[in-house]
């Protein structure tokens, strides 16, 4: 799953723009990811700040 | 706010205050809905304008321009310097904006000619009957309302996402979005009316590292890499970051910046019922520069302008809005964006080595205009290979 770092996210919605399914929504300064990601990894890769990480469990 | 308008803006930037103005100076009802709690922050730009660019839309003010600009310069991966001169000496060639108080000067100029504005206001979802778009849904601290519109323009910019709600695929390929850093730097050694544009793929891999002059002793320091160039431990700050320590390392940041600049073709159709889709939602980014400002207000514009004779004749079908998608498809900016993306296309291919070939033919260069189409035929001159080389492209430049 798409892990997402906000305390590095510059809230810039570059990831949002590549991601095929539309499943990004930058909602003012709260990146939401949405259910229907399939962890592709497009966004994790363009971040200019490395934000996002694909995770392999959920986190506790 | 009410709950009909003729035009229903979703963005707030320079193509849904450019819209906004011209709908209500031609005595539509309009509301320009901003998600962000303050029109014109967080900026998401370099800032950088041409004179001509700018003056069609806005007379410069003082309040607003950071500083002018008289010349350029490019640096080859070796690190010679081209510069780019007008041939006018001394002419001023275009400005670095204040995005903070122009995007808000716009909006101001909106709202003074009749249209209404929200923020911390976000359209949600569209407002859908039959496949035709009628509105938004929108949401401001906590309350939801249902807006319609003879029109909605989406001007909702890179991280669009009004249009795919509505069935259209805004999706930026991964080779095509340039991932951007900027600082703005200050106590640093610039000259402080020339831009500096840095090529290379140790430096700035299929994009460019800029220096903008922001007044005095500080500048807009920042990079675009493609997408594609970009991962763990290579991103665009991390390019960013390298080429400060290096350059500016005494340079103080006051203010950090991060964005992405989308440099593919425009979208395949910009219209739908009830909807036009303007600026950098409609990826109308100028794909050799990245430059969208202008684009931007000239698509919100001709936005304003068709769904004013469309709602005149009452048919706001995606037919009769088509007059907007091929109006600026055939305008000079639209085929300088298909051009300029041909151009974008072979440059991104370059070497090291040729580009340092092509910059070394020529250490200055007198521009009778100030525009990457008139350095395109000035390099081609210096370089009979490159018209080879673009192939049919070449004869549409000369």
């Amino acid at each position: 799953m798409l892990n997402v770092h906000r305390d590095i996210c510059g809230y810039c919605g570059c990831c949002v723009s590549v991601c095929p399914e539309g499943a990004l929504e930058l909602i003012d300064a709260y990146l939401r990811v949405e259910e229907n990601c399939t962890s592709c990894g497009v966004c994790a890769k363009v971040c200019p700040l490395g934000a996002l990480e694909l995770v392999d469990e959920k986190p506790l | 706010m009410k709950s009909h308008y003729n035009l229903l803006i979703v963005g707030g930037g320079p193509a849904g205050a450019i819209a906004a103005r011209t709908a209500a100076e031609k005595g539509l009802s309009s509301c320009i809905v901003e998600k962000r709690s303050a029109i014109g922050a967080p900026v998401r730009c370099a800032e950088g304008i041409g004179r001509e660019a700018l003056t069609e839309f806005v007379k410069p003010d003082e309040r607003w321009i950071s500083a002018e600009m008289k010349g350029a310069a490019i640096v080859a991966p070796d690190g010679t310097m081209m510069k780019l001169e007008s041939a006018l000496a001394g002419n001023k060639v275009g400005y670095i904006l204040d995005r903070k108080v122009f995007d808000r000067e716009l909006v101001w100029q909106a709202a003074e000619a009749g249209s209404d504005v929200a923020v911390k206001t976000r359209a949600a979802a569209p407002v859908m009957e039959d496949g035709v778009v009628r509105g938004a849904i929108l949401e401001y601290c906590g309350k939801v309302s249902r807006v319609t519109a003879d029109v909605v323009i989406a001007a909702d910019g890179v991280e669009s996402k009004f249009a795919r709600w509505c069935g259209i695929d805004t999706t930026v390929p991964v080779r095509e979005i340039m991932s951007g850093v900027q600082y703005v730097l200050t106590d640093i050694d610039i000259d402080p009316h020339s831009t500096i544009f840095y090529l290379g793929n140790e430096v700035a891999p299929e994009g460019y590292l800029w220096i903008f002059p922001k007044g005095g002793r500080s500048a807009n320091v920042g990079i675009g890499i493609s997408g594609k160039k970009s991962g763990s431990g290579h991103r665009a700050k991390d390019y960013l970051d390298r080429f400060i320590q290096k350059t500016f390392p005494k340079g103080k940041p006051i203010e950090f910046i991060v964005g992405g600049v989308s440099v593919c073709r425009p979208l395949e159709c910009t219209v739908a019922d009830g909807l036009v889709i303007t600026g950098d939602a409609a990826r109308v980014v100028d794909p050799l520069t990245g430059g969208g400002i202008y684009n931007a207000m000239f698509t919100g514009r001709l936005a304003a302008q068709v769904a004013a004779d469309c709602i005149a004749q009452g048919d706001m079908s995606k037919k009769a809005l088509m007059k907007y998608d091929k109006e600026w498809r055939g305008s000079k900016m639209g085929k300088t964006i298909e051009r300029n993306w041909h151009i974008k296309e072979y440059v991104v291919k370059l070497s090291d080595e040729k580009l340092n070939a092509i910059i070394h033919s020529a250490a200055n260069l007198n521009l009778s205009e100030f525009s990457t189409f008139t350095l395109i035929k000035e390099l081609m001159k210096v370089n009979p290979k490159l018209v080879i080389e673009l192939g049919a492209l070449a004869a549409s430049l000369r």
